[in-house]
């Protein structure tokens, strides 16, 4: 009895879940679709899923129209960038929070979270008269700079909580055995912390990849990367929904495929610490 | 080398003081056990040996120089931890070899001190093995080599055996002592088994609340406890206390006397008493006893071999007059 009743539920468990991953996973899934369709079928209403030719003119179109290469350049750039930057600046920042709290050390965690609470727009003015003087407006430099500041309190907090694991006597013991605290930082702590610093590299070059406040606002033409790209296609063109839909699954194509490869390793690097 | 002088050294976290200021030398070569109760200050005092905190005021001196600024990597001590903080990354070979990569050693030499450290400690077939893949015993084992390859002015050990089972406490205690007569090292040893620190130390400092309440050889506080407190804490099972009637025949506040120092008989002594719960262990018999006109106290008898008494059983009791430790109303000992 007890036992079908769990059968039972985990039954149910799994449809649920299987319900909500699909509704979650169908605008993805509908724009691959429409970006195979006609400009007619995509706008076709109803609307057709499966039933209709195949075609790649839309992403002849698209390649013919756009640099496809130099957006996906930049936002390799951009997104890598930032990341590296954001970490290199991140281990020491979650080492000595992590290591050498202060009392304010849980204010200063949360004041940093709370800068991501305020809306962007609120701080565009004042970042973009900066950029213009300070000549770095539509410039990858500038871009990179933006998101990784945009990004830090993030991957402050997730190495936090990852240096936070590591029991603090294997650290001293470094110490007692004549590491620098360089040596302590590059020998024992990040080796021990590649998990954790994997599972946010991966995150925010996700988060940055997707950025599109800024790098809409902040780029022309030079800087523009994949976001742009997409932006090229929607108003002003009118209703081309296909060739939108073929732009977008592009765009979104290599984080997608670096987000299937590694989702075991976000997922242990979002939940950690969760469970202790 | 390894001569370890502090002067007036304290501590504070905050505005708590945990150490008072004290002073203390360790001579070179000496195995000095620290003891005490939980949270006595005990583990502080190595930390602050160590480097691993601050001194809030003071001077450590190790071999004469000042090292009370000198962080923990420049000292010349090695630590072995109670967690063992084994490099969960690295082999065991990595992990040995980890201080000497640090001091810039030779990798012949490393090769060399490796090779003669896994043999004493019996390590050589698991030298690539990771940490998570060794037991208990043996991860002791490995930061215990991991210490001795540096050739250190002395070694700290903190807690090093309590997480492991009794057996194997046992063995590794003996491991440890054989290790020091063979290295002749400063040892420092923290712990709160107060019969570790009777095996293993030529020099025992007992530290109640951060304060140092005696320091001498192992049967020094065992033969003259300075005050009640240490007669309590050292020797297993604890010394009884009496006070009242029974301590004014003395001309004292309280005696003290241990249960090894009880005569016992069935039939006639100077105390009467009941028999509460008896452990026949063969090699000793443990009674606790009520006695008469106090059952509500429990004294300990220890008696050697079998003693063939039984629950609810009267028993009397004569201590060994010359054994009596006497305390004053303060509980410092009256000579």
């Amino acid at each position: 009895m007890a036992r079908s009743t769990t059968t039972q539920r985990k039954a149910l468990n799994t449809a649920f879940a299987w319900g909500i991953g699909l509704l979650i996973f169908f605008p993805i899934l509908w724009t691959i679709l429409t970006s195979f369709k006609t400009e007619a079928t995509a706008i076709a209403d109803p609307p057709v899923f499966v039933g209709f030719e195949w075609t790649l003119e839309n992403y002849t179109a698209v390649l013919e129209r756009s640099n496809y290469a130099r957006f996906l350049w930049n936002s390799i750039i951009i997104a890598g960038g930032s990341t590296i930057l954001g970490i290199i600046i991140a281990v020491p920042a979650a080492w000595s929070m992590a290591f050498v709290p202060s009392k304010r050390t849980k204010d200063i965690l949360m004041w940093m979270l709370s800068t991501k609470m305020l809306p962007a727009v609120g701080v565009l003015y004042p970042i973009y008269l900066l950029f213009i003087k300070l000549g770095i407006l539509d410039t990858r430099v500038g871009l990179t700079i933006v998101l990784m500041l945009i990004n830090l309190p993030i991957i402050v907090w997730m190495l936090y909580t990852y240096f936070k694991e590591i029991p603090g006597e294997i650290l001293e013991a470094a110490r007692m055995d004549g590491a620098s605290l360089r040596e302590e930082v590059i020998y024992i702590l990040t080796p021990m912390a590649i998990p954790g610093i994997a599972s946010t590299l991966l995150l925010n070059v996700i988060l940055a990849w997707n950025e599109a406040f800024w790098t809409l606002n902040l780029t022309a033409a030079k800087a523009a990367p994949l976001t742009a790209f997409i932006a090229s296609y929607s108003s002003p063109e009118g209703l081309f929904y296909a060739k939108l839909s073929a732009a977008s699954t592009m765009a979104i194509a290599p984080i997608l495929v670096l987000g299937w490869f590694s989702q075991k390793q976000l997922v242990s690097g979002l939940t950690f610490g969760a469970v202790k | 080398m390894g001569r370890i002088t502090l002067d007036q050294v304290s501590k504070s976290f905050g505005d708590v003081e945990v150490i008072p200021p004290l002073d203390l030398t360790i001579e070179d070569g000496e195995f000095t056990v620290f003891v005490g109760p939980s949270g006595c200050g005990k583990s502080t005092l190595l930390r602050l040996i160590a480097g691993l905190e601050d001194i809030t005021s003071g001077q450590i001196r190790i071999d004469s120089q000042d090292a009370t600024n000198v962080p923990p990597a420049k000292r010349g001590l090695a630590m072995v931890f109670q967690s063992y903080a084994l490099y969960p990354h690295m082999s065991v070979r990595k992990n040995i070899a980890f201080p000497m990569k640090m001091a810039g050693i030779a990798q012949d030499e490393q090769d060399r001190r490796i090779e003669a450290a896994t043999t004493a400690l019996n390590l050589t077939d698991y030298l690539d093995r990771r940490p998570g893949q060794l037991s208990g015993g043996q991860r002791q084992r490995v930061a215990i080599g991991r210490a001795i390859v540096r050739e250190p002015a002395a070694f700290l050990f903190d807690e090093p055996l309590s997480n492991l089972d009794a057996a194997l406490r046992v063995g590794m205690r003996l491991e440890i002592s054989e290790l020091h007569e063979r290295l002749k090292t400063t040892m420092i040893y923290v712990t709160h088994d107060q019969v570790e620190a009777m095996t293993m130390a030529d020099k025992i400092v007992v530290l109640q609340a951060g304060v140092i309440e005696q320091v001498g050889s192992p049967l020094e506080l065992y033969n003259t406890p300075c005050n009640r407190f240490v007669a309590g804490f050292i020797g297993s099972p604890k010394m009884n206390f009496l006070e009242g009637e029974a301590a004014a025949k003395y001309g004292a506040h309280s005696i003290g006397i241990r249960p090894e120092h009880l005569n016992i008989s069935t039939d006639e002594g100077a105390w009467k008493a009941t028999v509460g719960v008896a452990e026949h262990l063969g090699s000793d018999t443990f009674l606790y006893v009520h006695p008469e006109g106090n059952e509500g106290e429990t004294m300990t008898v220890r008696v050697d071999g079998e003693f063939a008494v039984r629950h609810g059983d009267t028993v009397f009791l004569t201590p060994r007059e010359d054994l009596i430790h006497k305390f004053d109303a303060e509980g410092l000992r009256i000579p």
